[in-house]
């Protein structure tokens, strides 16, 4: 499934001439985890009560997204060609408004995990085990938002809401550590309250287990920092700063789609 | 009509009862719960009321999660910081999305008085009219937030309620009903119109008193719903007295004057002025004297309806 969303991602970045394939590359596993092994959704229901909540936080990642939820039976896998179309479903950023399963609209990044708190102490008012995961980039971390959520989380002991940050380590215009050094991150979370999880972003037995562990923690939220490599699976994306915001041509997505036959 | 109330008080109550009568409204605050009085809620539902703390942004975010699960979420804060500290996740979160937030806050405008500019929320229906979606409503006095606030909790999707800090005095009886979108002729008149929203509806009337003995019928307008605006209303006012005064506590620009004058340039041109916050940051102040400063008095209506008389030709 890894590498049916990666070729989604790179098909329908190319065919849209622009997007973010790099850091929507780096969360494939995370994904794939979460929608195929984890997460308990109805894609003929998307808005089902009791459905458990998967908000992407850094919003660029869209291509992901729709990957995941159309092989999920959101949508025909066809549609995602139309992703950044005029009157497409499939926008630019995450568009709670125009795609069935998504749960937020972003782009604007550091606002997802607010709205994570939000649908978890909904949950606990209304007595419903559902839960809330919410996908952060590492850049993104750099909001102050981010640390205003994750203060709140703590302290309204919210403990069915899991944060999983995408540590990719690269940013527009740079290494995160060059740029806005956020390390470490991992005590930045633990000191605000949070139980602490590092994996191999790009591990699925290492991402389940933590999902699984995280169902476990109880009176605290879950952060699973996620170690993961940009534009991952392609080789000469992988790292490569210009794929955060750039589709690839014709000929490097045909190279792409071959490193991922 | 002596009495005098502050609107904040009002909302605080009503929430009260709302909360009785509706288990699905939750309140949030960002620290200042005794002050926009959700901390009469608070006593009372404590499951329901969470205070966010200084953290107007996150406290967007948790209000626009909370409605998405199906809650009538009530949010509230100081007017400065419920637009201008998180403006992007009030657009992003609660504009685009539709959702179910009742944004009310307290504090509007420059009544706010001594606690000086930081505290002086002049641009806030500017910022919240911007937003698509949103509905945006300014009660003339205590009364009228008691229903504002009610027909907000029963009408779903985004609003903001800009109310203020000091007692005010009662426009209406108890017999008044709120109507949304929808402005109510205070008094007839048939020589000018003052279109005014919030604290400045008594003022408008009082110099409406003061002009009636000078023979000037004064036709006194309040537009409590700045958006959606009543078209209707305005273009019966500037048809049937040919001139318009907006008076507003806000900046001239973005607020009631200009959404007055689109419709009014649209539909029926007539001679305006325009009575608001002047284009600069006010000082400490008692919150008379600064109204005062800027001709956001009785006696500054006076004067600006003359000057129209004059126009009109």
């Amino acid at each position: 499934m890894a590498k049916t969303l990666r070729r989604h991602i790179i098909r329908m970045t190319a065919k849209a001439g622009s997007g973010h394939p790099g850091g929507s590359l780096s969360a494939v596993e995370i994904l794939t985890a979460l929608f195929f092994n984890h997460l308990r959704y109805d894609p003929r229901n998307p808005r089902w009560t009791d459905r458990d909540r998967f908000v992407l936080s850094k919003g660029h990642a869209a291509p992901l997204l729709y990957s995941a939820l159309a092989e999920a039976g959101y949508f025909a896998t066809e549609e995602l060609l139309t992703l950044r179309q005029l009157d497409s479903r499939l926008q630019g950023h995450a568009d709670m408004t125009a795609t069935p399963g998504v749960e937020l609209s972003t782009g604007s990044l550091g606002q997802g995990l607010s709205f994570g708190i939000g649908i978890a102490i909904a949950a606990r008012l209304d007595r419903r085990d559902y839960r809330v995961y919410v996908l952060v980039g590492d850049g993104e971390c750099e909001e102050g938002q981010v640390w205003e959520a994750a203060m709140a989380a703590a302290h309204f002991k919210v403990d069915n809401i899991v944060a999983i940050i995408d540590r990719n380590q690269q940013q527009i215009d740079g290494w995160t550590y060059e740029i806005m050094n956020s390390e470490p991150l991992d005590e930045k979370w633990r000191s605000f309250g949070w139980h602490v999880i590092e994996v191999n972003g790009h591990d699925p037995a290492q991402i389940l287990a933590a999902l699984e562990e995280a169902k476990t923690v109880k009176g605290k939220p879950t952060a699973i920092i996620a170690h993961t490599t940009k534009g991952k699976g392609v080789s000469f994306m992988e790292n490569n700063l210009e794929f955060h915001g750039r589709a690839p041509t014709a000929d490097e997505a045909e190279q792409a789609l071959k490193e991922l036959e | 009509m002596a009495v005098e109330m502050s609107t904040r008080e009002a909302y605080g109550k009503t929430l009260v009862e709302l909360g009785k009568e509706n288990e699905n409204i939750v309140v949030l605050d960002a620290d200042l719960s005794r002050s926009t009085n959700t901390q009469l809620f608070a006593k009372e539902f404590p499951e329901r009321f969470f205070d966010c703390g200084i953290a107007e942004q996150n406290m967007m975010g948790i209000a626009a999660g909370l409605a998405a699960s199906g809650k009538t979420v009530f949010a509230s804060s100081f007017a400065v910081f419920a637009s201008g500290r998180c403006y992007d996740q009030v657009r992003m979160s609660i504009a685009q999305p539709r959702q179910n937030v009742k944004i009310v806050a307290s504090h509007g405008g420059i009544s706010v008085g001594e606690d000086g500019c930081s505290h002086h929320s002049i641009e806030d229906l500017a910022l919240y009219c911007s937003f698509p979606n949103f509905s945006v409503i300014v009660p003339a006095d205590a009364n009228e937030t008691a229903h504002a606030v009610r027909i907000a909790a029963a009408t779903y999707g985004p609003f903001y309620i800009r109310l203020s800090r000091p007692k005010t005095s009662v426009v209406f009886d108890d017999n008044y009903r709120f109507e949304l979108g929808k402005a109510v002729t205070m008094r007839g008149g048939w020589d000018v119109t003052v279109i005014a929203c919030g604290l400045m509806v008594h003022r408008a009337l009082l110099a409406a008193d003061a002009l009636a003995k000078q023979g000037i019928e004064l036709r006194v307008v309040n537009m409590s719903t700045l958006k959606p605006i009543d078209e209707e209303a305005i273009i019966g006012a500037a048809n049937e007295t040919g001139a318009i005064l907006c008076v507003e506590e806000h900046l001239q620009h973005g607020g009631l004057g200009s959404t007055v004058a689109q419709v009014v340039a649209k539909h029926q041109p007539v001679p305006m002025s325009f009575l608001a916050i002047k284009d600069y940051y006010s000082p400490s102040g008692k919150p008379n004297e600064l109204l005062e400063r800027h001709g956001l008095t009785s006696e500054g209506i006076e004067k600006e309806v003359r000057a129209l008389v004059g126009r009109k030709g």
